[in-house]
């Protein structure tokens, strides 16, 4: 008979106890497990998801306790769908969404292929770069406001340095053509590094010997670029892409703090105008009908990339 | 024997003692008041001290900043939340606050206390006390009076080569001015005008779009245009009011101010970016509310002689209007304190609390301080206060407010700021936005 520690805590253990316990079989355990994080995850996100699909279908105002509630059937999704002010509100989301991707990949893919080569102060080149994204958005968002300010600020200052237009001629925050810009800026600046990051992780995990076959190959250093290190990196230039899309599609306190949604509604995402319905104009059925709308389509189409990251992954 | 006296008499002390700790407490309460954090918040709770000492109850103070404001308290009334016993709400609120049951009928607590409305100016008994509109139903006492009005450099009106420049220019003085055009006018001469080495612009005014700005902002000058929210003899009815000619051409003026005289940059400016400008010494006028004007006076740079005050100028056809600011108190449903605060409330109404409060810097609404015959020359300003007091108009009160609101920042904020579209399609879009919302409410 062993007498390890394990052992003795079993010969302790009070025999109801151990056969209650022995009583059960694997899955009941594993089950018992698992069971308080199931029973939380329902409790805080299922349900909420539920409620909120039901309230989609009522009339509902959380400021109106006394009112009667009413079942309406598709009229908030018909009224949403049909409302030419949320389809400018997804025209300003996907320019946001489509420019920062584009732009973060760009530069992000760039900056991982020039850190990822060996020189002296490299990683303290690397903590330089990916300081912007430790910060929050709120004071970023605040930061920019005084940086685009047409007065005082260092951005119209750079811009007036190098073109010699007057710095208060323009405001990045109030013009209608410029503040679409101006959002994708400083989330550009500020996200980059995630990127960047992710694409050097990329970048490292490509074994050597493959660059030294190419090399005895003769294959060109645009050669090996375009048939190593693009393919191998790929899979993690698409998980940034996925990660990214889904924060930018989400999208809220950078642009509030910058913009505010304006000029007008030009930067208005559709997670701040979402918000306006819900918690200033207190539409709560109509609100959820409009984030079952943007929650569908996040999911849809993060499944279809999900997918096509996983035949490339498969490559 | 005596040990046991000293036993028994130990107890009956403590028995007593602890008797009369938990009547003082049953009896003292901690009551939370909440409102704006802004400079008649501070100016209260330095008022406040007064309550405590004579109720034994301590106050504790919920203060939001504006922006902010309107957001996290109606969260905190629709959600039910205990935090406040007592709110001083925006004048919007009470029709959505007395539907909902959120704040407490007054009516028989003004009775039994002997507090009457008629002691108090009667626009801030409408404005924010009266639900529905124009009844003798109360939910709120009038707590703090406030109006949009206007403040200028007295300093630059006064000297003689820009007071001759203007003459030779506009061909008269260079002087308060008395309609929204000479107002312009003003504002054109100072905008990029260089003042002791520093560039200058017109006029701060109201262009932000994320609370309430613009529409307090716009509204002033579409008032004094001709613009009515509905028809007087049919209530509800937009068409041809709120988008009349005069309405339009309002609006077409408030973006001609925007577009001409502003600081660059101007484009989400409320009441503490209008301050900053002012202050900061970049602007000849400024657009704010009211309860500035003692800040402004003390300040250091621009305080004093240096600023005077001004009601807002007449439209083109002599109309004078201006937006309503300012709140009530209410007690809260929701708490489980009312009796103390309408002990508070009943305090706040007395004649000589609110002579105090008028002196602490707050705006009181009571006819015997503000009729008292020094209280027109008490400070610079209390004439101006007085004069735009009794030209107010205010938003709508519905309990649909915030969507109504919701629709004038957009459209406004749309064509003024963004110059998109006309000022025509900017109230006809307002119109439609509001017949919808007025619809959903069964109006129609």
């Amino acid at each position: 008979m062993s007498d390890t520690p394990i052992d003795r805590i079993a010969q302790a253990t009070p025999p109801a106890v151990a056969r209650r316990i022995t009583g059960l079989s694997d899955r009941s355990i594993a089950w018992l497990f698992v069971a308080p994080s199931i029973v939380l995850l329902l409790a805080v996100n299922i349900f909420p998801l539920i409620w909120t699909i039901r309230l989609s279908f009522t009339n509902f105002r959380v400021n109106r306790p006394n009112a009667e509630i009413e079942f309406i059937g598709l009229q908030n999704y018909r009224r949403i769908l049909t409302d030419p002010d949320i389809w400018l509100t997804m025209q300003a989301t996907a320019h946001f969404l489509i420019w920062t991707i584009v732009l973060q990949v760009l530069l992000g893919f760039s900056l991982a292929y020039l850190i990822n080569k060996k020189f002296r102060g490299n990683d303290l080149w690397t903590t330089l770069i990916v300081l912007p994204m430790m910060l929050s958005p709120a004071v970023v968002g605040n930061f920019w406001t005084f940086l685009y300010q047409p007065q005082i600020g260092l951005f119209n200052y750079a811009v007036s340095f190098f073109t010699g237009a007057d710095p208060s001629s323009f405001s990045m925050i109030a013009n209608v053509n410029l503040a679409p810009w101006a959002i994708i800026i400083v989330d550009t600046w500020m996200w980059t590094p995630f990127v960047m990051l992710i694409c050097l992780a990329g970048l490292r995990s490509i074994p050597d010997s493959i660059y030294e076959a190419a090399e005895c190959d003769r294959a060109s250093k645009w050669r090996q670029f375009w048939t190593i290190t693009i393919p191998l990196v790929l899979p993690f230039l698409m998980l940034a892409v996925l990660f990214r899309g889904i924060e930018n599609f989400k999208m809220f306190d950078l642009v509030v703090q910058l913009t505010g949604g304006g000029p007008g509604s030009v930067t208005e995402l559709t997670s701040i105008n979402l918000k306006r319905e819900a918690f200033e104009k207190w539409r709560t059925g109509y609100a959820s009908a409009y984030a079952v709308i943007l929650f569908v389509t996040v999911f849809g189409l993060a499944s279809i990339y999900v997918k096509a990251l996983n035949k490339v992954k498969q490559r | 024997m005596s040990s046991k006296l000293l036993k028994s008499a130990t107890a009956v002390g403590v028995f007593v003692g602890l008797g009369a700790v938990t009547a003082t407490s049953a009896r003292a309460d901690d009551l939370t008041l909440c409102w704006a954090a802004w400079d008649p918040a501070n100016a209260l709770v330095e008022l406040s001290k007064d309550f405590e000492a004579k109720s034994g109850h301590k106050m504790k103070f919920e203060f939001v900043p504006w922006p902010n404001f309107a957001d996290r308290m109606l969260n905190e009334l629709n959600s039910g939340g205990k935090l406040c016993d007592l709110m001083i709400g925006d004048s919007q609120w009470i029709g959505g606050a007395a539907e909902n049951g959120q704040y407490i009928k007054l009516n028989d607590f003004f009775d039994k206390e002997g507090i009457k409305m008629s002691d108090f100016i009667p626009a801030t008994v409408t404005g924010y006390s009266e639900w529905p509109k124009n009844t003798p139903n109360y939910w709120a006492l009038p707590a703090f009076g406030d109006v949009v009005g206007w403040t200028y450099r007295k300093d630059w009106f006064a000297r003689p080569e820009l007071q001759g420049e203007f003459k030779s220019k506009y061909g008269r003085e260079l002087a308060v001015p008395k309609t929204f055009a000479e107002l312009k006018d003003i504002a054109e001469f100072f905008q990029g005008r260089d003042i002791d080495g520093t560039k200058v612009y017109g006029a701060a005014i109201y262009s932000e779009r994320g609370s309430e700005g613009i529409t307090m902002g716009a509204m002033d000058v579409l008032y004094s245009y001709g613009f009515s929210y509905d028809n007087p003899d049919k209530p509800y009815e937009l068409e041809g009011f709120v988008n009349s000619p005069d309405a339009v051409a309002g609006l077409e003026f408030y973006k001609a101010l925007y577009d001409c005289c502003t600081p660059p940059g101007s484009s989400d400016a409320y009441m503490s970016e209008n301050i900053d400008a002012y202050k900061s010494g970049q602007v000849a006028l400024q657009m704010n509310f009211a309860f500035i004007w003692p800040g402004i006076h003390a300040d250091a740079k621009v305080g004093g002689d240096k600023s005077g005050y001004f009601a807002n100028p007449a439209g083109p056809g002599g109309k004078q209007f201006a937006q309503l600011g300012g709140q009530g108190i209410s007690v809260v449903a929701a708490s489980e304190k009312q009796a103390a605060a309408l002990e508070y409330i009943k305090w706040f109404a007395q004649p000589e609390i609110q002579a105090k409060w008028w002196s602490l810097g707050g705006y009181s609404a009571l006819r015997a301080v503000v009729e008292d015959p020094g209280f027109a020359t008490s400070q610079p300003y209390a004439q101006t206060f007085l004069d735009s007091m009794a030209i107010v108009k205010d938003f709508w009160a519905e309990p649909s407010y915030a969507s109504l609101l919701q629709a004038s920042q957009k459209r406004f904020h749309d064509y003024v700021v963004a110059g998109q579209g006309t000022s025509k399609e900017a109230l006809d879009g307002l119109v439609k936005d509001w017949t919808d919302v007025f619809e959903d409410e069964g109006k129609y």
